[in-house]
């Protein structure tokens, strides 16, 4: 009984996975994932260097040139992973450096918490070094005096494998004083977080690393002009910074190879789908894959189901129809169809999906996360959830999807203190778009006093 | 602000005895950092994995190791959603309901959970066995729907794995 049961609990455990094998993957083709192992065991130091592991800190530490580093970054134009898309080497050209300027940190962003999002996790637990290595060459670059990982507390896994990773690292004196003979000395802590999706926002991370609460902070100054205590500070994506050791060994012109002619953004990127497909999961791709080919590695949707919208790179990004399966899927041309890249991990509807659902689940996501600073976030995110609510039980009244589009305008780009609030406008704006008539569905009632009553914060 | 030197039987406020261990790890934690305050979470979580939640007495004591005004300390302890400040149950389930999952099963996951244990969001079942709460996205979307039990994440979970899964946490 128990033996069957212990089994149970051993099955349901959730394991992180790539969906390529070995077989499938090349350092030339695969600069993120080529290292891993089939049986999704960690790839510990030894196995690591052995795969040509740590070998791209040694060259640009004996070269000596910090500069360079961020000049091939520039010139690969890696983008950042974490939704954004900001040219990580431009980030790294404005950090603020100099003799009599202090040494400052490298932040790397593992806080992954945007839904639909996975990828930060199969790095960190199963190929922990990548990213300690990409970590140092970005302190090397940046003159950083030391790292912090950023990392959710939810992610137990990550965190035992990162830290005994980080001990291999600094017995092997990869970390510490001296690295590699060169003079430069750096280390990193793990900072585990305790909840809250706005940690992730880069200067909430910077409040919640130095022990406050995570409010964000105003832009400018910047993380790198005044970032963690006041010093000049750099935060990246987990995945940002896997792409640098690479760039480095490899050069940029191999890295904007990469995505061959699909595209203008360089490189090979962690695309996922989640959903009701078949075999939702990830895969090391070219940069500009489209959503079609995706949903085909997933074996399409389940119950044979038609699509009825997707979400390009998590909850705050903007619904794409079918017809957008054929875009190439970099940054700027997601941009262009009124959506985001976002992290890259696509979620799709399905036809009998209703809208109105979906998006009362969206935001009261929103509405709870919200840190509380700003009015439209704060107030204007459970006000819509009231209403999306009304309407998924038919008890909407006129005046509602005005209302709906007011308030989504309202926590529109530049209106608000971080980017929390547009994240959870762009999905709302493109639903009543592109389903207006299921909104519409759900009005049944004329306008009543219902309106002038917000529900209080916190109550969604 | 310089955080003290180790002593031991710091009491906070009510009564609360901090351990001595805990205080060493706090201050073990301090070192990371360039202010102290910044071990704040960290001080909160010791606090939590010795009693399962954060008493009010234990602000004041962490405010007294860390060398900060405990309205520093309860402020941070209020935000996040992981420190719990009234008493849990042995095991906590946190039950991922972001989009994902929601796509996937959730609502069925989650009434399976309310009608097997008795008790919705924020309770404690009477045995003090399980504590239930909503969680946002797991990052396990390719195995929603996902929940944590403890440290453990699972997933793809069905309402039917349910009873022999909880079994497992007496
Ligand atoms: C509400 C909110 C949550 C965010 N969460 C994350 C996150 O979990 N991980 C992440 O890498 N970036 C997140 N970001 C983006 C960061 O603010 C920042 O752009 C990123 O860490 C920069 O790294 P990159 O340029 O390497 O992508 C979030 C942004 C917002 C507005
Ligand atoms: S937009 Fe929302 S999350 Fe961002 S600062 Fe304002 S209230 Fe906080
Ligand atoms: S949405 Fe539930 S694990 Fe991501």
């Amino acid at each position: 009984m128990t033996g069957a049961m212990a089994s149970q609990r051993n099955s349901l455990r959730y394991r992180s996975r790539l969906m390529q094998p070995e077989s499938e993957r090349s350092a030339d083709t695969h600069p993120l994932t080529w290292r891993l192992r089939d049986d999704g065991e960690v790839v510990w130091l030894d196995e690591y260097l052995g795969k040509d592991g740590y070998q791209s800190v040694r060259r640009a530490l004996s070269e000596g040139d910090p500069q360079a580093i961020i000049a091939a970054m520039k010139d690969a134009n890696v983008r950042g992973r974490g939704g954004a898309g900001f040219p990580a080497g431009l980030k790294w050209s404005l950090t603020l450096q100099g003799d009599d300027m202090p040494r400052g940190y490298l932040i790397c962003n593992a806080d992954e918490m945007e839904p639909g999002t996975f990828k930060d996790r199969l790095l960190m637990e199963q190929q922990p070094h990548l990213l300690i290595e990409g970590m140092i060459l970005g302190a090397y670059a940046n003159n950083s005096r030391s790292g912090y990982i950023f990392l959710r507390g939810e992610y137990v896994e990550s965190a035992r494998v990162l830290n005994q990773a980080l001990q291999e690292a600094r017995e092997a004196r990869w970390l510490g004083n001296d690295i590699d003979g060169s003079g430069f000395d750096f280390d990193i802590v793990v900072h585990t977080g305790a909840g809250r999706y706005i940690c992730g926002e880069e200067t909430a991370l910077i409040s919640s690393l130095e022990g406050k609460r995570a409010n964000p902070r105003a832009k400018p100054p910047f993380p790198g002009q005044s970032g963690a205590w006041g010093k000049p500070s750099v935060v990246n994506n987990v995945e940002t910074l896997c792409n640098v050791p690479a760039v480095i060994l490899n050069g940029a012109d191999w890295y904007q190879a990469l995505s061959g002619d699909r595209t203008d953004d360089g490189g090979s990127k962690l695309y996922g789908i989640s959903g009701p497909v078949h075999r939702p999961g990830l895969w090391e791709l070219p940069m500009g894959t489209t959503g079609r080919e995706i949903i085909a590695l997933a074996g399409g949707l389940r119950g044979d189901h038609k699509l009825k919208a997707w979400l390009p790179g998590g909850a705050s990004t903007g619904f794409l129809l079918p017809e957008h399966l054929d875009l190439p899927l970099d940054f700027d041309t997601v941009g262009k169809e009124g959506s985001r890249l976002g992290t890259g991990l696509l979620t799709v509807v399905p036809e009998n999906q209703s809208m109105v659902a979906l998006m009362r689940n969206l935001e009261a996501f929103f509405a709870r996360e919200s840190c509380g600073w700003c009015t439209p976030c704060r107030d204007g995110l459970p006000w819509t959830v009231k209403l999306l609510q009304a309407l998924e039980h038919g008890e909407g009244e006129e005046g509602d999807i005005e209302l709906l589009d007011k308030l989504a305008a309202d926590c529109g780009p530049g209106l608000t203190f971080c980017a929390h609030a547009p994240g959870a406008a762009m999905p709302l704006e493109t639903a009543l778009k592109h389903f207006r008539h299921e909104f519409e569905q759900g009005i049944t009632q004329s306008r009543g006093p219902a309106h002038q009553d917000p529900i209080p914060v916190g109550s969604v | 602000m310089a955080a003290r030197a180790a002593t031991t039987g710091i009491i906070g406020s009510d009564g609360f005895e901090l351990h001595p261990a805990d205080e060493r790890a706090m201050l073990e934690e301090v070192h990371h950092f360039e202010q102290p305050q910044a071990a704040c979470i960290e001080a909160l979580k010791i606090v939590q994995r010795r009693h399962g939640w954060v008493p009010d007495g234990a602000i004041s004591a962490i405010a007294r190791v860390l060398g900060i005004g405990p309205a520093a300390v309860e402020e941070v302890a209020t935000f996040y959603s992981l420190i719990f400040r009234q008493p849990v149950g042995r095991h906590v389930i946190l039950v991922c309901d972001s989009s994902s999952c929601f796509l996937t099963g959730f609502d069925a996951l989650k009434q399976a959970l309310v009608t097997q244990l008795g008790i919705d969001y924020g309770q404690t079942t009477p045995d003090d066995r399980f504590t239930l709460l909503p969680v946002c996205c797991l990052g396990a979307c390719d195995g929603a729907p996902a929940l944590m039990i403890d440290d453990d994440t699972y997933g793809p979970v069905s309402p039917d794995d349910l009873p022999g899964l909880l079994e497992d946490y007496p």
